[in-house]
């Protein structure tokens, strides 16, 4: 099952508890960040709206369906998972940073101090969602994966007290598991579900209440579709999203390219040997005939 | 010969010098402190410069290659081999710049084992890769002469045109991927720059810059090193790169009009501005140059005809990796870039790099004509066949 967050900015109160857990799931420093970062998985923006009010606006990756990240990289370190999170593997990525340039919404971030950078972005807490109370422990409390080798989530080791402590922080009011984020809401402004499901409440939520959103699901069709969806009740462009988007999938856009390759390549080596051998047949041709007449020219020599 | 020390070889060694201080910088401390590379850029002039446009200005090998072994077109074998010397050092330059600009350059070969099919950079990486082996295989007839080894000479001569139409082909992928690589991101650059056709642009300029740079590069070996190419093959050579020149600027033309960014030339923008450098350079000067009577057939004329095709050519691919982002970075995150000292003085380090490669490889191989004709009368490049070029085909300057 393909799973999404939605956020609905009417019922965020800014209270900051998704930042708080995100920071502390990954184990970041909890200090106020105005950007998103290495560091910084997901921020809280205030906004003073015209007309008085304030909203909140949570930013985070925006999990695509089908992601540009994921397409650019070129060792395939990015990858979108059946259960909708777009992860990435540390171990594979070689810093060319072409996920940062491909991504629309500028989502990956890159350890720019470190001796030997990675690429980082939120991950929909999709290892972490996938710890069970049941795994085996090695000697020195050291979780273990089922290879039997110490589970690792974004370079760490985890232990026995981390791991308990992950399990509480991703298992919801229902007993699912869900991101950080989503089960540290308290006003159910981040909701984690079913990816269908999430979009059918979503529309619900505007159709029912045209007064208090903005007729649009941000996220339902934005570069093919996401699994995160956002409603609003003040327009989107207002508030900083990026709309200025394609509503296809972008990957489409270099695979339309790259699909033609081995094609260009039988036709253009034919082309080639082809050019080649008439060329090189001309120059036979040229020289036979030089011989022919120095010959005859020898012969009627002998003859005169 | 007594070494003297000249006023560029004093410039060359202050260049590299700086270069050396950058290197260790980057490597001692990293991306971050070292170049004004961030989350909002994360490509620049590495990539920009070293890479994307360092590409091109290679492609004379693939371009010379192919009209000397796969046209026949035996009047300027003369150039084949400094033309394919240069691409081998550009391309060898370009992975140098690369392994500064990757934050992991000790894992590169993941590229190999970890393959992303759907990634025109994977695309890219391995085009680069086997053209850079395909280049230094087909160089390698220089070294084998020099070190007389002629059985190995005589197995690189039957596998030199197989070799050429290999690069020509490779050559033809990733000169024209390294365009397809900003397909993905039609959203953050200015209509001037992105086109559905980019990957034909890109191939067909580095066609134009590939004679440029061949040009340029006959110029001032003439000069430094009193090794002379016939003017009117080099205004040949100057006349199909204007060809190519007008082919590009057409297909150029004629996508901005589709696109309807014809009039945004008019608009007084630091995009605008660019967009005209982009056109003086690579269209209008070298065209005037090269038309006007009594300079265009001169060695000069033409020179500066190519010059102006590769700064032109250099401003376009600055232009594709740089300008074109940087309205969207400077309005989504209110910040330009430029790049640091660090940054500059790695790229102006590599460059003269390039010219110091290519002065040894000059001075201790054999390069250039009058070392490759007692060659030519043992046995021909690409045939096998005992023949003369400078019987078959003569090649006699007129003037």
């Amino acid at each position: 099952m393909s799973h999404a967050l939605l956020i609905d900015l009417s019922l965020c109160v800014g209270c900051g508890a998704c930042r708080t857990a995100c920071q502390e799931i990954h184990h970041f420093p909890d200090e106020e960040n105005t950007v998103l970062n290495d560091k910084n998985f997901t921020l809280l923006e205030h906004h003073q709206l015209k007309d008085g009010n304030e909203l909140w606006v949570r930013r985070m990756c925006q999990h695509c369906v089908e992601p540009a990240c994921a397409s650019a990289c070129l060792v395939g370190a990015l990858e979108k998972t059946a259960d909708g999170a777009v992860t990435w593997d540390t171990n594979k990525c070689i810093g060319c940073r072409y996920c940062m340039l491909a991504c629309p919404f500028d989502i990956p971030k890159y350890e720019w101090h470190a001796m030997s950078p990675k690429v980082r972005k939120c991950t929909m807490c999709h290892a972490e969602r996938h710890l069970t109370a049941d795994m085996k422990t090695d000697k020195d409390g050291f979780v273990l994966d089922r290879r039997g080798e110490r589970m690792v989530i974004e370079d760490r080791t985890i232990k026995i007290e981390d791991r308990d402590h992950i399990i509480e922080m991703t298992t919801g009011a229902d007993g699912g598991r869900a991101s950080a984020c989503s089960v540290a809401c308290p006003a159910e402004a981040t909701v984690y579900g079913d990816r269908e499901t999430l979009l059918a409440e979503a529309t619900r939520r505007i159709k029912e209440a045209p007064d208090s959103y903005v007729q649009k699901v941000y996220g339902k069709s934005e570069v093919g579709g996401t699994s995160v969806f956002y409603i609003s009740p003040v327009p989107f462009e207002d508030l900083g999203f990026i709309t200025k988007v394609e509503h296809t999938p972008l990957p489409e856009k270099t695979w339309n390219v790259l699909k033609h390759i081995p094609n260009v390549v039988v036709t253009a080596g034919v082309a080639l040997g082809a050019v080649y051998w008439i060329t090189s047949r001309r120059d036979d041709v040229r020289r036979f005939e030089e011989e022919q007449a120095a010959n005859k020219k020898q012969g009627g020599n002998h003859g005169a | 010969m007594v070494r003297k020390i000249t006023f560029w070889k004093i410039v060359a060694a202050l260049f590299l010098l700086g270069g050396g201080i950058a290197t260790i910088v980057r490597f001692g401390w990293g991306l971050g402190a070292s170049t004004n590379l961030s989350d909002m850029t994360p490509w620049g002039l590495w990539i920009g410069f070293d890479v994307v446009t360092g590409v091109g200005l290679a492609a004379g090998g693939f371009t010379i290659a192919g009209i000397v072994y796969i046209f026949n077109i035996k009047r300027f074998k003369p150039i084949a081999r400094p033309a394919i010397l240069t691409a081998f050092l550009g391309y060898t330059l370009v992975i140098v710049g690369l392994m500064f600009d990757l934050g992991r350059p000790w894992v590169i070969w993941h590229a190999l084992i970890y393959q992303n099919p759907h990634s025109v950079l994977f695309e890219v990486a391995m085009c680069v890769m086997i053209y850079t082996t395909v280049l230094a295989l087909e160089f390698s007839p220089v070294v084998l002469e020099r070190f007389r080894l002629h059985k190995a000479l005589k197995v690189m001569k039957a596998l030199t045109v197989p070799l050429i139409i290999l690069g020509i082909l490779l050559s033809m992928l990733h000169q024209s991927s390294l365009g397809s690589l900003y397909l993905i991101v039609p959203q953050k650059m200015h209509p001037f720059w992105y086109s559905p056709l980019l990957p034909v642009l890109f191939f067909v300029s580095a066609i134009c810059v590939g004679l440029g740079m061949t040009i340029v590069e006959s110029y001032l070996s003439a000069r430094a090193f009193q090794k002379t190419l016939e003017t009117p093959l080099l205004r040949e050579l100057a006349r199909i790169m204007i060809g190519v020149l007008l082919v590009f600027f057409t297909l150029r033309f004629l996508d901005l009009g589709n696109r309807g960014a014809l009039p945004l030339l008019f608009d007084g923008s630091f995009e605008a501005a660019m967009m005209w450098l982009e056109l003086g350079f690579m269209l209008i000067i070298p065209l005037v140059l090269f038309n006007v009577k009594g300079w265009g057939r001169t060695r000069r004329g033409l020179f500066f005809t190519a010059v102006s095709v590769v700064l032109g050519f250099v401003t376009n691919r600055l232009n594709v990796t740089m300008t074109s982002v940087e309205r969207y970075y400077s309005e989504h995150f209110g910040q330009s870039y430029f790049p640091s000292i660090g940054e500059l003085a790695v790229t102006i380090s590599i460059v003269t790099l390039g010219f110091v490669l290519f002065a040894m490889a000059v001075k201790y191989l054999p390069i250039f004509p009058h070392h490759v004709e007692e060659e030519e009368a043992v046995i021909d490049l690409a045939t096998g066949r005992t023949e003369n070029i400078r019987t078959s085909s003569p090649v006699t300057d007129p003037s």
